[in-house]
């Protein structure tokens, strides 16, 4: 198939950016989207052209390093994949494609489509963590059972991969389900519970520094969501909230 | 030759690490203090010692070339983490699961490290748990197993498909908090681009601001390279993109030896490549080889009809399929090692019974666990004379729960559903085994040079078995590394800082400057990828999943050649002091240039068959074996270990032999 690109290009944090057109041809609806993106590149640098830079890594969903926002959505039109992982058979001979970075003024641009999710690092380090020493003088794995159901809960909040589409979705730019799922991954187990309460204020304090918004129930995250985090986390993390500071 | 000292301790192998452990030198929390060390790398083996290492008191500085340490690569491990727990009472232990890497390894591992890491290895389970890591749990509460390739008990620990990702973000956990204290000053997209030494030690590397494109110096008592394996080197492997060898091959041009880079992992359970424009395959994780049966048409007609598109492979009838590693494997069955399991994909494959239009994919057939699943639940809840429909749907339910993601991410690539149609899978590069060569104490040839998980050589021989990966590098980082680094650092308390204002720092800089600089104004006709697959293809026709004395020669001569021409041809777009994803790749590429000719001399010196390395020169003539790989323990029991002079070609073999005290060599058998 052949396409109609729209991109973002912008040198750097300082330049100002502006949208590109760029034709691609003889697209095979098998390639994933940023397969069709190499294609491109390697056009460009064919003609001595700047290739056009964009977040990558492990292409197969998990790393998060990638990033896109296609067609006004993050990662694209398809449910429950990252970009790496949509495919061009998601789109038609003839279309024409946008493709911006994730916008958020706690995700400022680096390049083109690369931002800075440093952001969400920082979050982390307040309080994304037990205290526990690795040194290995743990007591046995299985002293402490923990029930299936809780396990589960707490799997599915951990499943998040810090991309950042949960803040590129949202019209107030929150990250409140990506906290809310680290919230809500130690919250429901019980090595996790002994620091809840100052866990939750760190890094809700943390979250409001760095510049993200507050959730007003939308939901978009949840749909653009790649790992399907559900917002039952969000609920969580402000019950957490509440709880932790009713005890101050 | 020279003779490498692995610095084996003496003594009983079962006390061997303890002993060790108790008369090791060790820092007081004072000196730690003042003590730096730099980690390359933070995946599971460095993300863990650099975490472990802070905790301990040291100042820690870590180096990625991700936007944050929780990206590394380990993050796309799928099926599980072994561990000699016994939980399922079925007759593990530390021995067995020492026995089972060993022999797994084709015997061509060193003892006393895989003791150790058997040994270790219960102990990441309590730490990880500790950590939060949210593994799989039963009804009871208590910790789920699951079973690998190669083994005969249920040892591995997992967390759904994503257990690399929960374990990395456990040790990703872990580095926040020593962020949070300030022991851990994390440099992410950052790339080393070299090792600099003073008076022979390594004190310090040059990096490159990935963003700002500024080279910097950092100075350390000691350096820890943790960068992965080199499967890139084959372009198309199930690395991620940015996976490279630079951190490893440039302390190997500064004096670290590179031991068995022949020996690579073909992983039998991959997504097989649809077009040339591939930039990368998929896998699907070994767990899938517990339920899922492998297989071919028996007869060539119905391959043909297949391709046609004339029938489909669920209108084959049982007694029409061949379920060939059933068939030669009785005893493993489909979870033989994955060396085996590959070659047998490629033999039938070869033979003309691949299942795609490119005549390169076996299936992988789930109907069986999800009718067995289904009939189970049918029991356990009490519903008689359920239907074949209703059957299904309990059955589908099961297999969903333990391996949905796979098979959504299946679905997702192929657009096929695979509860309905069985997957199509084929062989692809996937993991590492040789690499730095590295002593009992992971230090390489290079003092105060250490390197640890998939970078180094050390735990697996010449195959590693499924769910091993994720234990080494987590037994290298929280329980090996810290201990056996202290050691050396102990005699450095009265070092002081160390000063990046040296001839030493001033002349790696100046090589790193001229190298970028090279690049960037060298505007030839052709692109880094142009360079990559073109390398990629040689290795995989040449260095794959069979090899000969003949093509490996070529491969040699073939790299040598496309070497020079990128030299002269390779384009570099952009400049030097911003970000500049193709100049990135041209370095990294660089260095693949030269690991892959290294690579192919190492296959062509080895004339046996072990593990993943097949000669096809070696291989048993007659008997129940015949057709197997033929291992020669009396002329090539030992590792290799390069040293660099100059062109790849050049290196100068040193040879570590290889004491088996406590396991008996025998055939690697399966049957």
């Amino acid at each position: 198939m052949n396409l109609t690109l729209k991109i973002w290009r912008q040198p750097n944090a300082q330049t100002k950016g502006k949208m590109v057109d760029y034709k691609v041809t003889e697209i095979s609806e098998h390639m994933s989207f940023l397969e069709m993106m190499d294609v491109l590149n390697e056009q460009l640098i064919n003609k001595g052209e700047e290739p056009v830079a964009f977040d990558h890594d492990c292409r197969e969903g998990i790393c998060g390093m990638c990033s896109m926002f296609i067609n006004g959505e993050a990662h694209g039109p398809d449910r429950g994949v990252t970009t790496c992982q949509l495919h061009m058979r998601m789109f038609k001979d003839g279309d024409t494609i946008t493709i911006e970075p994730f916008r958020a003024k706690a995700f400022p641009v680096i390049k083109d489509l690369v931002v800075d999710r440093s952001s969400f690092d920082r979050i982390q380090h307040a309080g994304g963590y037990i205290s526990v020493n690795t040194s290995g003088n743990t007591q046995d794995a299985n002293a402490i059972p923990i029930s299936k159901h809780a396990a589960d809960e707490a799997m599915d909040a951990a499943t998040c991969i810090g991309c950042g589409a949960c803040v590129a979705s949202c019209k107030n730019a929150s990250a409140m389900l990506f906290v809310g799922a680290k919230v809500s991954q130690y919250a429901l187990l019980p090595q996790g519970r002994i620091e809840a309460v100052d866990r939750v204020k760190n890094m809700v304090a943390q979250m409001d520094l760095e510049g993200f918004g507050n959730c007003s129930n939308t939901g978009a995250c949840e749909i653009e969501c790649p790992k399907g985090i559900s917002l039952e986390n969000i609920a969580r993390m402000n019950r957490e909230y509440l709880m932790a500071n009713v005890k101050d | 030759m020279s003779v490498l000292d692995s610095k084996v301790p003496k003594g009983p192998l079962k006390t061997k690490w303890t002993d060790y452990k108790n008369k090791i030198n060790l820092v007081n929390p004072a000196n730690k203090r003042n003590i730096d060390v730099i980690v390359v790398g933070t995946g599971l083996a460095g993300g863990s010692a650099s975490a472990t290492l802070a905790e301990l008191g040291y100042n820690v500085k870590t180096f990625c070339y991700q936007d944050s340490p929780r990206r590394a690569h380990s993050i796309a491990a799928q099926g599980g983490i072994n561990a000699a727990k016994n939980y399922q009472g079925d007759g593990d232990s530390t021995y067995r699961l020492f026995y089972d890497t060993v022999k797994g390894g084709d015997y061509r591992s060193r003892e006393a490290n895989v003791y150790r890491l058997a040994e270790v290895s219960a102990n990441i389970i309590d730490q990880c748990v500790a950590q939060g890591v949210p593994f799989a749990r039963d009804y009871g509460g208590l910790l789920d197993n699951r079973s690998f390739g190669g083994v005969l008990v249920s040892r591995t620990f997992y967390a759904k498909g994503q257990t690399g990702q929960q374990l990395l973000l456990g040790a990703y956990s872990a580095m926040n908090r020593q962020i949070a204290r300030g022991k851990i000053t994390p440099f992410n997209r950052h790339e080393m681009l070299d090792v600099v030494k003073v008076d022979g030690k390594a004190r310090g590397i040059i990096a490159r601001n990935l963003v700002t494109g500024e080279i910097e110096r950092h100075s350390a008592h000691a350096v820890v390279i943790a960068s992965g394996g080199y499967g890139n080197v084959y372009f198309l492997s199930t690395n991620a993109m940015g996976s490279n060898a630079t951190a490893a091959w440039k302390i190997h041009k500064k004096g670290a030896f590179f031991a068995n880079p022949c020996y690579t992992q073909i992983h039998p359970t991959c997504i097989p490549r649809s077009g040339d424009y591939q930039s990368k395959l998929t896998l699907m994780s070994e767990s899938l080889r517990n339920d899922g049966r492998i297989w071919v048409p028996k007869s060539l007609d119905d391959v043909k009809a297949i391709r046609e598109g004339k029938k489909k492979p669920t209108d084959l009838s049982e007694d029409e399929r061949d379920y060939y590693l059933e068939r030669r494997y009785p005893a493993f069955g489909n979870l033989v090692p994955r060396d085996v399991a590959s070659r047998a994909a490629k033999e039938r494959c070869d033979a003309g019974y691949g299942v795609n239009a490119t005549g390169e994919a076996v299936y992988l057939d789930f109907a069986s666990a999800i009718e067995r699943y289904g009939k189970e639940q049918a029991k356990i809840h009490n519903i008689t004379n359920a239907s074949a429909e209703k059957i299904y749907e309990l059955g589908a339910a099961i297999v969903k729960a333990k391996y949905g993601n796979l098979f959504q991410m299946y679905e997702k690539i192929v657009d096929q559903d695979p509860y309905k149609t069985p997957m199509m899978i084929y062989p692809a590069v996937h993991y590492t085994m040789g690499g730095v060569w590295v002593d009992y104490n992971l230090m390489t040839t290079v003092e105060g040079l250490y390197c640890i998980g998939e970078a180094n050589f050390s735990d697996h021989g010449a195959n590693r078995l499924g769910a091993s990966a994720l234990m080494q590098g987590l037994a290298d980082g929280y329980f090996v590394l810290p201990y056996t680094i202290g050691d050396y650092l102990s005699h450095e308390i009265r070092t002081g800082k160390i000063s990046t204002d040296s001839p030493e720092f001033d002349a790696a800089e100046k090589e790193v400057k001229e190298k970028i600089n090279f690049f960037i104004n060298n505007k030839g006709s052709h692109s880094v990828d142009y360079y990559h697959k073109k390398l990629g293809k040689i290795m995989w026709d040449k260095c794959g999943m069979s090899r000969n004395a003949e093509g490996l020669k070529e491969a040699m001569a073939e790299i040598k050649a496309l070497r020079e021409d990128f030299y002269k041809n390779v384009s570099v777009p952009g400049n030097a002091n911003e970000l500049n994803a193709e100049l990135e790749k041209a370095g990294r590429v660089a260095d693949f240039l030269e690991l892959g000719e290294l690579f192919a001399k190492d296959a062509l010196v080895r004339e046996e068959s072990c593990g993943g390395h097949f000669r096809e020169e070696s291989v048993e003539i007659g008997g129940e074996q015949a057709g197997e790989a033929k291992r020669n323990d009396v002329d090539f029991a030992f590792v290799s270990a390069w040293e660099y002079k100059g062109e790849p070609a050049d290196a100068v073999l040193h040879k570590e032999q290889l004491e088996f005290n406590e396991i008996e060599l025998k055939q690697r058998s399966y049957k």
